[in-house]
This record gives C-alpha cells, structure tokens and sequence, in this order.
C-alpha cells in the first residue's frame, strides 16, 4: 500500500521536475498572487472586466482572439458581463455578413453569437502591419508559453534599456523575459494609458495582473467548473475508497492471509 | 478451464449455454482460482482494463466532435474545449488517461521484471503483452498528432522521418507514409483513422492476453507453482475482484487529480500553437513516456543505426524468456539479480531525464552511457547471472510451510516486506 503511494509520488515528482526543467528559464519570472491558482480557485471578477477592457483598448489593436464570441463574456466563470453588457459589446463591433439576397457582403453590428472580431483580415495582412511579425492569436496564448500566466506578466513589465553592446534593429525591443530577449512588440502598456471604468488606478502592473487574468480566462474558461467538479470528484472518489478498503478487509478476513 | 464441470441452475440457462457457453465463461472468471498472495502490483492488470475503457469510451465522444483536417483540426479541439458541453471534461480525461495508461503500464511491465513473470510457461502472455505495448506507443504517438499544433506537427515530422534511414527505399517509404512530399492533411487523416483502429486492436490481444494467462494462472510474488485449486488460491471473486477495485480507485484519485487540477502539466506548451510548418520549434520533445527510447535514438550518431538502436531496445524485451536463463522467477529469491533489476529501473529514468534534455554535451555523454548499460543489461547480466548466481532456497508453498515447517518461508516473508 504504502509503495504504491511512495511509486506514484515519485513518479510524479520526476515527471514534474522535467516538465519544469524543460520549461525552466534562465530568469525568475514576476510573480504575483492569481486568485485562480489552488484547488479552489476562481478569477477575481472585476479583475477580469478590467482585463477585458485593457484587452479591448491595448492589445485587440494587433492581437486577434478568434476562438471566442462575444456570449462568452456574459458565461458563467467568465467576466460575467450582464447579457445587456455583452449585447452592447457585440453590437460596437462591425462585422462582415453575407452574401445577402444580392449576392453582396454586407456589414452590421455584431451579435452575441459573433466570434471576436480580428483585427486584420489574414495572417499576411497582420505581419505586413507589424514589420513582418505576427502578433499571434490571443485565444490560447497562456497555455501556449511556457510559465503560463507568469510568463506573460512578467514580460508586459519586461521592457527595459538594452544592456550596452546588445545591438537592436529597428523595431525591435529589448525584453528581460523574452526568449532571446528581443521582442518585435513595443511596449504595450503605460502608467495611465487607458482609464479604468471602476476607477481602479491603470498602473503598468495592475493593467499586467488584469490583462493576464483576462487571458487565462480566455484561454481555460472551463477553470472554475473544473476545480468545482475536481474538488466533489475527488471527496467522492476518496469517501468511496474508504468504504471499498473496509469491505475488502472483511472479505479477506475469511482467509489467512495478509492484504 | 475449471476443474469442476459448471451448470447453470435454470432451465433457460441450461438451454442457453448448451447452445453458447457463456455462462460457463462466466462462471470461470468468477471462480478463477488466484494466488493469495498477489500484492498490490498485482492490480494494474485490472487498472491497465479500465485505462483502455476510458480511453475508447473518450475517444469515441471526441470523434463525434474532432474534425480531421490540417486546416480545421486544432479549431476543431477549441470547439471541444468551449463549445461542446463538459468537452474540456472529456478531452482533458483522453489526454491525461494516456499518461496514466502509460504510467500503469510501465509499472505492469516492470513488476513482470521483478517476479519473473515472463518466464516459462508464460512467453505467450509476455510476448502478447509486448505486442499490446508496440501498439499503444503508436497509438498514442498518432493521438499526439491529432490536435495538429507544433509538437504535433513536428513531432509527427521527426519521427515519420525516422523512416527514412531504410536503405535504398527509406525515402520512398516516408513519402508513402505521409501520402505526400510532407507532413500534411493527408498524414492527419491517416493517422485519425489509425487512432481510432488500434485501441481495438488492443483490446482483442487483451482478450487474448487474458486467455493465455488464464492457463497457466497468475504467478505471484514467491514465484513458484501454485496447485489450484487450493489453499495457496482464492476465487478471483470477491476476492480479487475487491482488491482490484481499491487499487482502481487509489489510481482514480491520482487520475482525478491531473484531470481536474493540471490538465496541461504532462504536455508542452507549444502544442497549443497551431501546426506551421514555416516554424521549427526550438526542442521538439516526445510526450514523457517515449523519452527513455528518444534517448536511445539519439545516442547512437548514426541514423539508421539509432533507428535500430531504439527499435532493438523495444524488441529485445520479446525475446527475454530466452535471456534470462535463470529458472528463479522471483527477484526475493535472487539477491544479484534483484540489485541488478534496480540498477536498471534508474537506468531507464535516467534515459527518460536525458531524452528530454537537449542531446548534447554532458547529456548526450550520460545517454550513451545508460544506453549501453540498457543493452548491457538484456545481453550480457540476465544470462550471465542466471547460470552463475547463488540463490535462495525456494519455500515449497506459498501458505504454510507443508513438511513439518519451512526456514524459507520466514525468510522470503521478511525480504517481501522489505521490498514492499
């Protein structure tokens, strides 16, 4: 019994530490304290309205988000926006419908069912636009990089002076948690950049913690829902478990033998 | 297979089984007589039953929703994951119940190693069970390729090249494979198809791997013959049929976990870009399970040697009843072999490390090490060992000792518990 435990502890920990040996790098990321994380783990709700916003007015500009509609902003475990909020929403985006009776495309205000509408119309329009590098699809993004939630905080703070002898094109930044270290995207954020509806202050690090929360959301929207049902299928398989150990031990107790 | 002739009580099911013995079957696999003293290694064969139901009955409800195609696959999967109700659910439980089947089996495997239970008259169930393994590395090595982002491409590319060190028709081979001049949407719909028709394959060698243990009957941990029905064996139920069960749980729990709390932690990051073959990633890593034969590759500098290398290290355990000349099945009562059988499990972590470590430098060093000692170990230590090395004597049951008391027995007991 006992072994079997020790087993799969070390097997897991050996598993874990590749994964993190592998996705290891050779700087310390920011860390912050996301309210997702632990078995209970749920998004900050506000923070993931602010999030949206700071998405919608910053980063929607270049990075598409083409998995997602505009219902999903008003699901449950998401921002949560009211419909009537998600319906506004939809509706102050122009989307391309069509081909109507006349065989023409025609343009009208998005509805809840859209999917978030993408800055450019393909992926070579969207390098033309920024010096041949793709901003890439936000939708999965968190779960795309390694160090996840932290990887992406840490590099919205990154931006600093290049270290001196390191030679930069022209457009290209330096970055502290970048891969490499250069990064084709101007810094994206600044003290006061956009004005929080909620009256929060728009610092560089809250605008980071907000963005990002948004992102995991975007890119688990699942995340509540599944630690909910983790937590009751774990109780249940645990109490049930128990309940299997006594009945085995009074089965096997009608043999000399050891379980 | 029972040793007493069985009838059903009723009339229709007299009239039934005359007709198809399924009762008869039935009956078998209830009163089947087990060893008693089967440990809880002895579990994952019913474990490693409910990794393949789990996998077949996910895999299924994702075919209702996966669609094959290079353009449309990985949206396909973020329809799964948003869209489908519970899909999140069901695809994170296929995803991560690979891992676990991978878990469970290599536990499976190398409790075989410890007790000899590859040993004769048990070669069939072992060599069927090696097939099973072939087939369920390239089962989930295709899976991986489904939801077609960059490990999945490229991954794909690697290893269908592998192909290529044939000589003389290698290239021509790679192209037949890929159903064109690159990993592309006729190498999806492919590999969907073969996804989805090994796991039956599977399952029927785990019919028959069942049948062929179901002759001999299990070994168990003292490693010697057992009578059946006797008072060394117990009806596999309710007995077996209850340990099982816990042991199955215990897994669950740990199953349960990954699911639900580090879904993605046993896969890369990078198989959450989409698929573009513009764009090398910067380590393309196997999934976890098929890192220690990564490695393997990876030592030998030559392609088609490698290719062979790795291939051999699979296949040379088919041919282990042969190697392994020792007529002891159980490790207990082999005090070398037993230091030797752990050096080995290290040895095949370490390739594991390794394989996902860039191969060079220190790493590639520590690679060819371990793998020579893998070879080392197959070739050279089993057959040496089993001619020249002192064993313990062997108890003459597994319950109480029969003439007048057994000095073995005590001792086998406390070097169980010692291992256990």
């Amino acid at each position: 019994m006992k072994n079997i435990l020790k087993l799969f502890s070390v097997i897991i920990l050996f598993n874990v530490s590749i994964v993190n040996v592998i996705s290891a790098e050779k700087v310390e990321f920011l860390k912050t304290d996301w309210t997702f994380k632990g078995l209970f783990g749920k998004f900050d709700r506000a923070s993931l309205q602010r999030g949206y916003q700071v998405y919608t007015e910053v980063c929607a500009a270049c990075h598409s988000m083409k998995y997602l509609s505009y219902r999903n902003l008003s699901e449950k475990g998401g921002p949560e926006f009211s419909v009537a909020q998600a319906k506004a929403i939809a509706a102050s985006f122009e989307v391309t419908d069509g081909p109507n009776a006349d065989g023409e495309m025609f343009q009208r205000p998005g509805k809840l069912s859209d999917k978030f509408v993408m800055p450019y119309e393909n992926v070579k329009a969207a390098e033309a636009a920024n010096g041949g590098a793709y901003p890439p699809d936000m939708s999965v993004l968190v779960k795309a990089r390694g160090g996840g939630v932290d990887y992406i905080y840490s590099l919205l703070q990154g931006y600093e002076e290049a270290p001196s002898g390191m030679i930069l094109d022209d457009g290209v930044h330096y970055n502290k948690y970048m891969y490499g270290n250069k990064i084709k995207m101007s810094a994206p954020l600044s003290d006061g950049i956009i004005e929080y509806s909620d009256g929060t202050k728009a610092s560089v690090e809250q605008m980071s913690k907000d963005v990002t929360t948004f992102l995991m959301w975007a890119a688990e929207p699942s995340l509540e829902a599944r630690h909910q049902m983790g937590f009751k299928a774990i109780v249940y398989l645990i109490i049930l478990t128990v309940l299997v150990y006594f009945s085995m031990k009074r089965i096997w107790s009608r043999v000399k033998s050891e379980v | 297979m029972s040793d007493h002739e069985y009838t059903p009580k009723s009339k229709a099911g007299k009239w039934f089984n005359d007709r198809l013995p399924l009762l008869t079957l039935a009956n078998h696999l209830t009163d089947y007589p087990t060893p008693k003293n089967l440990n809880y290694w002895w579990t994952f064969g019913g474990i490693l039953t409910f990794c393949l139901i789990t996998q077949i009955v996910t895999g299924l409800v994702l075919a209702m929703h996966y669609i094959a195609h290079a353009d449309m696959a990985f949206e396909s999967v973020e329809h799964i994951m948003r869209d489908v109700n519970y899909g999140w659910l069901i695809r994170y439980i296929h995803a991560n119940g690979a891992s676990m089947f991978f878990l469970a089996v290599y536990i499976h495997i190398f409790r075989s190693l410890f007790y000899g239970s590859y040993k004769s008259p048990r070669e069939i169930i072992w060599i069927i069970g090696i097939i099973i393994y072939l087939l369920m590395m390239a089962a989930a090595f295709m899976g991986y390729v489904l939801p077609w982002g960059q490990m999945s491409f490229w991954g794909a590319t690697v290893i269908t090249n592998l192909f290529s060190a044939i000589p003389f028709v290698g290239e021509g081979v790679v192209t037949w494979l890929w159903g064109g001049y690159s990993v592309d949407n006729p190498t999806l719909t492919r590999f969907f198809t073969l996804h989805y028709l090994i796991p039956f394959l599977i399952l029927g060698l785990v019919v028959l791997h069942i049948w062929a243990l179901h002759v001999p009957g299990n070994n168990n941990p003292v490693g010697i013959d057992v009578k059946k029905p006797s008072k060394d064996t117990v009806p596999f139920h309710p007995y077996i049929v209850i340990k099982d069960g816990f042991a199955l749980l215990m897994f669950m729990i740990v199953f349960a976990f990954f699911v639900f709390y580090a879904p993605n932690i046993l896969g890369h990051a990078d198989n959450y870009i989409e698929a573009n073959p513009l764009v090398t990633p910067a380590h393309i890593v196997p999934e976890w399970y098929l890192l220690p034969f990564y490695a393997i590759l990876r030592s030998v500098p030559d392609k088609l040697l490698g290719v062979v290398a790795m291939l051999s290290a699979i296949l040379i355990l088919a041919v282990l009843p042969w190697l392994d000349t020792s007529k002891i099945r159980s490790a207990v009562f082999r005090p070398l072999y037993k230091q030797f059988y752990w050096i080995l499990v290290a040895d095949v972590l370490i390739l594991g490390y390794v394989g996902a470590m860039p191969a060079e430098g220190l790493y590639l060093l520590i690679a060819r090490v371990a793998t020579a000692y893998y070879f080392l170990h197959f070739l050279v230590i089993l057959p040496v060992l089993g001619l020249k090395e002192r064993t313990i004597p062997l108890p003459l049951s597994i319950t109480e000792p029969v003439l007048g008391g057994s000095p073995n027995m005590a001792m086998a007991k406390k070097k169980e518990s010692k291992i256990e």
